[in-house]
């Protein structure tokens, strides 16, 4: 006789296998996660892969200043001699991190409130957050997010504070939408009827339905997210320098063009790389979870 | 629903949205460390000059007393004297909005129309060669960040190239027609100057190009993803097995039904182009409220930030009606004000 445990876990590897089959059929979805685990990897381990590690920083190297790309400097030089490969590496790094904190700092908040907010649809709850979405979403977030970095101290952190405080009322609308049709479902009224807390029915019943969109939408986000923060860096309110990141990495560069166009070329195409990446990645997982409403 | 209470409703809502925008506004510049008045008259300035200014700026005053004066004030037109041009604020608008709005419509315009061809073109040809490398075209188009796109334009067109113009909206030695619009290709166009109208469109070209190649993939791919959902339907097959030209059903009959989401999703783009116009529009030194407002940020001239957000709110709720409008006409179907969330 088999055991229930075994038969659950059978059932769950069932699961995995189809989901990885439903992901894989779709080439491109490979691709994105590879290259996300590229990008990740090369970010976690940019001191030990980076050929020049000491050139992340303030150094100055004006023997080599400006060499185009070759077998030593793959990726060539910028005019103060420092490897733009190394840099790249490094500079994953704090595209990434951005990427992760923002989203750390917005998904709780932005997915309570329009928990809230669906459930209670239709109630002065419901009206003072999804208005107050309304406010934050009146204006383009990349706008709002240059000033309140203008405002503050240009640094990475208050870069990554001015985004998540554009980008939580996207969360909010995402899950209010769900919520408020899930509200109406039968195990919710039931969980009602037999009297199950606010709390159990908001965190138990509804949010557990909708994990995959919310994923789904995190996935895609890393990507928007790092687009944002290298704009924000390529106009100098982001990663202050001598820090190498991409978007700042470019705008530096792109004085040098067209003469020495790998200074901006290269970290533009890294950028590139990593927002295609995440968004390859989300698409797959869209088709995979069936969240169409991403 | 009629079609005035909904011009009503959505005034009526805006007007809430505006009201907290000019709230959210007034907080991000009170934020800031360090005091307004003494950064208004420079470090030099003797003490008592300051807390005149201090007095005269409602600054001794509790928090929501400034915001009223402050509101009282941005709603008559005064947005306070610039830190950088230390001109009216509401003069520095009047002269640099028109560039900005030339530049968004064009980009807005080649969004739409390019995005819409490109992908009825992709649908039509679903599962071709030609479909798949539009389909490649379109992704990078989406994951490029538009900065990126203008250091490439202006580095490939501008520089190694040398066709097009990298900088300002008009050729210095062609005269500028005469400001009606502050649009310079309408304005050339309605004095009947034509050699400034192509001069100042070729100048539009590349920075409109660089702003709209985001928003023009993202159309297509949902055009595309529409339109061939729209051909698999029964109706299609009908209209083929009379015999009607396969051009003639994608005219007549499959275009109009498929594009209510890519109108939709132009709103919201419209949002991006204007945000990602603060980037695009400083590579190319383009004179516009975007380059002004960016170049205020970098200044923290706190009276232009304010301003030039707060206009861009307007602009964007304005777009937003009219896409709703839109929206509305090509489907009977859909109520005026039904697809929101209210």
């Amino acid at each position: 006789m088999i055991s229930a445990a075994t038969l659950a876990s059978a059932n769950r590897r069932e699961d995995l296998r189809r989901s990885w089959y439903k992901f894989s059929r779709n080439r491109l979805s490979i691709v994105g996660l590879f290259t996300v685990l590229l990008v990740t990897l090369l970010a976690i381990f940019a001191p030990v892969v980076a050929p020049y590690p000491q050139h992340a920083s303030a150094f100055v190297d004006f023997a080599n200043a400006s060499r185009s790309p070759s077998g030593t400097y793959p990726f060539g030089t910028d005019v103060v001699g420092r490897d733009i490969m190394s840099r790249v590496f490094y500079g994953f790094r704090f595209s990434l991190s951005m990427g992760v904190v923002v989203l750390c700092l917005v998904v709780p908040p932005g997915v309570m409130l329009g928990l809230v907010a669906g459930y209670y649809q239709g109630t002065w709850l419901d009206t003072v957050i999804m208005r107050t979405t309304d406010i934050f979403l009146a204006v383009p977030p990349l706008v709002l997010a240059l000033a309140i970095c203008s405002v503050l101290t240009p640094n990475l952190f208050n870069a990554m504070l001015a985004v998540s405080l554009m980008w939580w009322p996207w969360y909010c609308r995402l899950v209010y939408g769900l919520a408020s049709t899930l509200r109406h479902e039968f195990f919710v009224v039931s969980a009602e009827l037999i009297g199950a807390s606010k709390l159990h029915i908001l965190f138990r019943e509804i949010l557990p339905n909708c994990i995959s969109p919310i994923f789904t939408k995190m996935s895609l986000d890393m990507g928007w997210v790092i687009l944002i923060g290298s704009s924000l860096s390529f106009v100098g309110l982001g990663v202050q320098p001598p820090r190498p990141g991409l978007g700042t990495m470019v705008a530096d560069g792109y004085r040098y063009l067209p003469d020495q166009w790998w200074i901006a070329v290269f970290p533009a195409l890294a950028i590139v790389l990593v927002v295609l990446g995440f968004n390859l990645l989300g698409d797959g997982l869209r088709d995979m979870l069936g969240a169409e409403e991403v | 629903m009629t079609f005035a209470t909904f011009l009503g409703r959505r005034a009526v809502h805006s007007i809430f949205v505006l009201l907290g925008l000019s709230i959210l506004i007034f907080i991000i510049a009170r934020i800031m460390p360090g005091d307004p008045a003494r950064m208004a008259v420079g470090a030099r300035a003797p003490q008592w000059v300051v807390d005149n200014l201090r007095e005269q700026m409602h600054l001794t005053e509790p928090l929501y007393v400034q915001y009223y004066y402050w509101l009282r004030d941005a709603l008559r037109g005064d947005f306070g004297i610039s830190l950088v041009t230390r001109r009216p604020v509401a003069d520095d608008i009047k002269e640099f909005f028109p560039a900005t709005l030339e530049l968004a419509l064009l980009a807005g315009l080649i969004n739409g129309a390019g995005g819409i061809i490109l992908g009825a073109i992709s649908a039509w040809q679903k599962d071709t060669w030609v479909d798949n490398v539009l389909r490649v075209i379109s992704y990078l188009g989406v994951v490029t960040p538009s900065f990126v796109f203008a250091v490439l334009f202006l580095l490939l067109f501008g520089m190694a190239l040398n066709w097009m113009p990298t900088m300002g909206r008009i050729s210095p030695e062609i005269a500028r027609p005469t400001a009606l619009t502050g649009l310079l290709t309408v304005d050339s166009l309605l004095a009947g100057n034509i050699p400034a109208f192509f001069d100042a469109l070729w100048h539009l070209i590349l920075p409109a190009v660089a702003l709209s190649l985001g928003g023009m993939s993202q159309e297509a791919r949902i055009t595309r993803s529409t339109m061939a959902d729209n051909l698999n339907k029964d109706y299609v097959a009908a209209e083929r097995s009379l015999g009607i030209p396969g051009s003639v059903i994608m005219r007549s009959f499959l275009l109009k039904p498929s594009l209510i989401p890519t109108v939709s999703i132009l709103g919201l783009d419209f949002a991006a182009t204007l945000g990602n116009a603060f980037l695009v529009e400083l590579v190319f030194n383009w004179p516009g409220i975007s380059r002004y407002g960016m170049n205020a940020m970098l200044r923290k001239d706190l009276n232009a930030i304010s301003a030039v957000i707060l206009i861009l709110g307007v602009v964007f709720i304005i777009t937003n009606i009219g896409v709703d409008i839109i929206v509305a006409r090509l489907d009977p179907r859909i109520q005026l004000g039904a697809g929101r969330s209210e």
